[in-house]
């Protein structure tokens, strides 16, 4: 309020001020151009052209050195307003009013020329715009404010609704949110982003919720057949039952301490970030088969690496690259006949490198190797007790590398080839 | 009694061929569906125990066929996946039970005796005949109020008999009962189990009947108390 009256005071002030200047001036040009006549009986009289609520605020008196006062307009102080040297600007008071005026050294006329107005005016002048501008604000405002909350409002409904229903779901709830379509404009990618999210988490959890069903269901057979054999040991008859039963229940523990180590692989290699640093294949491959001479050994299966000449490095994620071999190595192992060889080669084809498994295994039906990414699907044979989960390891690890896997039967064997793109 | 067991992991199924023999089971062990008809073609089983998950498809495919066809077979169903649904879908696909692995051993043999006795019509646990009384569970036998000292195998083949009394056992199904694959049959062990028999339960408590087989006395000629221990 207090600021308003300010600049509101100053404004008037400036434009005011500006109006006496240009008003002195133009009295001082008349009078030089002689449109004034200043008779010597008595002061002219000078009709200040201006608007006419504002007209006969206006005054103005000239004042000869000489002579006096020679000219004035209406509503003009017969009395000298100001020093005879005086010019620009001056407050003055005058029969008890307070005046503002103005003046310039006329050196045609040998004289002044003081131009004014009354400070009560101005004041009046402050007032009227004051309320002119203040009595409509504080009506319109509080109305202006209303409308401006009314619409916004009513803009964000929407946007408040959204948030109460995504505040009233459930976690467990991941369907798409319900009308998207039909969801104004604004909001639209909003909601069919979060749509996708939801829809990416449900498949994200469903895939979960498989693996853990699936991981479920595969441990029961082995600890059924682990409670199985040691009924069987505890009510063997004779020592030979005994023996095979205790027999059964190691390496059933063995095969199934095996078989958790893959499910947890299998977890990591689907929910781990890939982190992509410089492999070194020759070396990831040695520290892979020196995992598996034990059971290399175990089996009678001996394990040859033909490493690259130049030590060959890709871009990859050294743990999915490792899991995926290791997967496809022990699976060659488990699947080779006694006493044969393994050889597992590294060759570069331009900046791209092969890594070839070359085993003497019976292979894998073709529906099988089609179906390598399916999880659990197993081999068919007495040895392959295997849960598959070998192949959907290294399938799911090497899809994440970009890889590619491929299955072969040659004249000389089987043969497992992995494709590393170029890093 | 001869079962067909119908699982794919070489653990378990071993398991189950030696622990359902020492339960007095004779068991036959194949790992996939197709081994699975074979057997089936070729034997007589007083029951079938079937894992779901096999290698060359679902076990459910199986007892659909075997209940499209002869719908008599007794069938246990073992499976991992024991939700309720799973459990729905395979009875109402014709098991006669079912087990959840991992499942206990005395537990199975007890379900598969009672399978098979109510493929029988009986529902007494017990099977009595003409002073003898015989139970399944225990392989233990009375006769006359005596406890009676059985082997396995004859314990097998007086249960064969009394099991459907009345009814004629051919030399070949007496031993297809008591011998699985895996077991040479000695041309005359039918025989020899037959005449210990005799020793122990009276002359004419087994009848042969020329050319046909073996049968128990039927229950109105059973002989007085007296009778018996005068022999």
């Amino acid at each position: 309020m207090f600021w308003i009256e300010n600049s509101t005071r100053a404004e008037v002030t400036r434009v005011l001020d500006a109006r006496l200047v240009e008003a002195a001036r133009m009295v001082s040009s008349l009078v030089s151009k002689n449109q004034i006549a200043l008779n010597r009986d008595g002061p002219a009289q000078i009709t200040l052209s201006h608007d006419e609520s504002y007209e006969h605020q206006q005054f103005c008196q000239i004042w000869s050195f000489t002579q006096g006062l020679v000219g004035r307009s209406n509503g003009a102080p017969r009395a000298q307003l100001v020093p005879a040297d005086a010019t620009g600007f001056r407050d003055v008071t005058r029969d008890g009013k307070d005046l503002r005026v103005y003046t310039i050294i006329d050196p045609d006329l040998g004289g002044q020329v003081t131009v004014g107005d009354s400070l009560a005016m101005r004041n009046r002048l402050v007032r009227d715009v004051i309320e002119g501008f203040l009595w409509p604000a504080l009506v319109i405002l509080p109305v202006m404010w209303g409308l401006i909350w009314f619409a916004i409002s009513r803009g964000l409904a929407p946007l408040d609704r959204f948030a109460r229903d995504l505040d009233a779901r459930p976690s467990e709830d991941l369907r798409a949110l319900p009308g998207t379509a039909r969801q104004p404009r604004e909001i639209r990618p909003l909601a069919g982003a979060l749509d996708d999210l939801l829809a990416r988490l449900a498949a994200a959890r469903g895939r979960e919720r498989e693996f853990i069903a699936y991981a479920a269901h595969e441990m029961k057979t082995p600890l059924a057949g682990l409670k199985t054999q040691a009924h069987i040991a505890r009510h063997a008859p004779d020592t030979d039952t005994r023996e095979h039963a205790l027999a059964a229940i190691s390496t059933s523990v063995d095969r199934t301490d095996r078989m958790v180590r893959q499910l947890l692989d299998l977890a990591q290699v689907d929910s781990r970030e890939a982190r992509a640093t410089s492999v070194e294949l020759n070396g990831l491959l040695r520290q892979v088969l020196g995992d598996l001479a034990g059971l290399a050994t175990r089996r009678g299966v001996t394990l040859e690496l033909y490493s690259a000449p130049d030590a060959p490095t890709v871009e990859d994620d050294p743990l999915l690259l490792s899991l995926a071999l290791r997967n496809l190595i022990e699976n060659a192992v488990q699947a080779s006949p006694d006493g044969a060889a393994i050889k597992v080669s590294v060759t570069t084809s331009g900046a791209a490198l092969l890594v070839d498994i070359h085993d003497h295994g019976p292979g894998l039906p073709p529906e099988i190797a089609q179906q390598a990414g399916q999880k659990f699907v197993k081999g068919k044979g007495a040895d392959a007790n295997g849960s598959g989960l070998g192949l959907s390891i290294a399938h799911d690890a090497l899809t994440r590398l970009s890889g590619t896997l491929s299955f072969e039967m040659r004249a000389d064997g089987h043969h497992t080839r992995v494709d590393l793109p170029a890093a | 009694m001869r079962i067909l067991v119908v699982e794919d992991d070489s653990i378990l199924a071993d398991g189950l061929r030696v622990g359902l023999g020492m339960a007095g089971f004779t068991a036959d062990v194949v790992s996939c569906l197709e081994d699975a008809r074979a057997a089936l073609a070729g034997a007589e089983y007083r029951a079938l125990v079937l894992d779901l998950m096999l290698p060359d498809g679902s076990g459910l495919d199986l007892l659909r066929e075997l209940r499209a066809g002869r719908a008599g077979l007794p069938v246990l169903l073992l499976t991992a996946r024991d939700q309720v649904e799973d459990r729905v879908a395979g009875l109402d696909a014709g098991a006669d039970d079912y087990l959840g692995k991992p499942f206990d051993l005395d537990e199975l043999a007890a379900r598969l005796r009672a399978l098979s006795r109510r493929s029988d019509g009986r529902a007494a646990a017990q099977i009595s005949h003409a002073g003898l009384e015989l139970d399944p569970g225990t392989r233990s036998a009375a006769f006359n109020g005596q406890p009676l000292k059985l082997s396995r195998r004859e314990f097998a083949v007086l249960q064969a008999l009394a099991e459907r009394p009345g009814r004629v056992l051919a030399k070949s199904d007496l031993e297809d009962r008591l011998y699985g694959w895996d077991e040479e049959v000695e041309s005359n062990a039918v025989e020899v189990h037959i005449h210990h028999l005799r020793a122990k339960l009276g002359r004419d408590f087994i009848e042969t009947l020329r050319g046909i087989g073996y049968r128990l006395r039927p229950e109105e000629t059973s002989p007085s108390r007296s009778a018996s221990a005068s022999s």
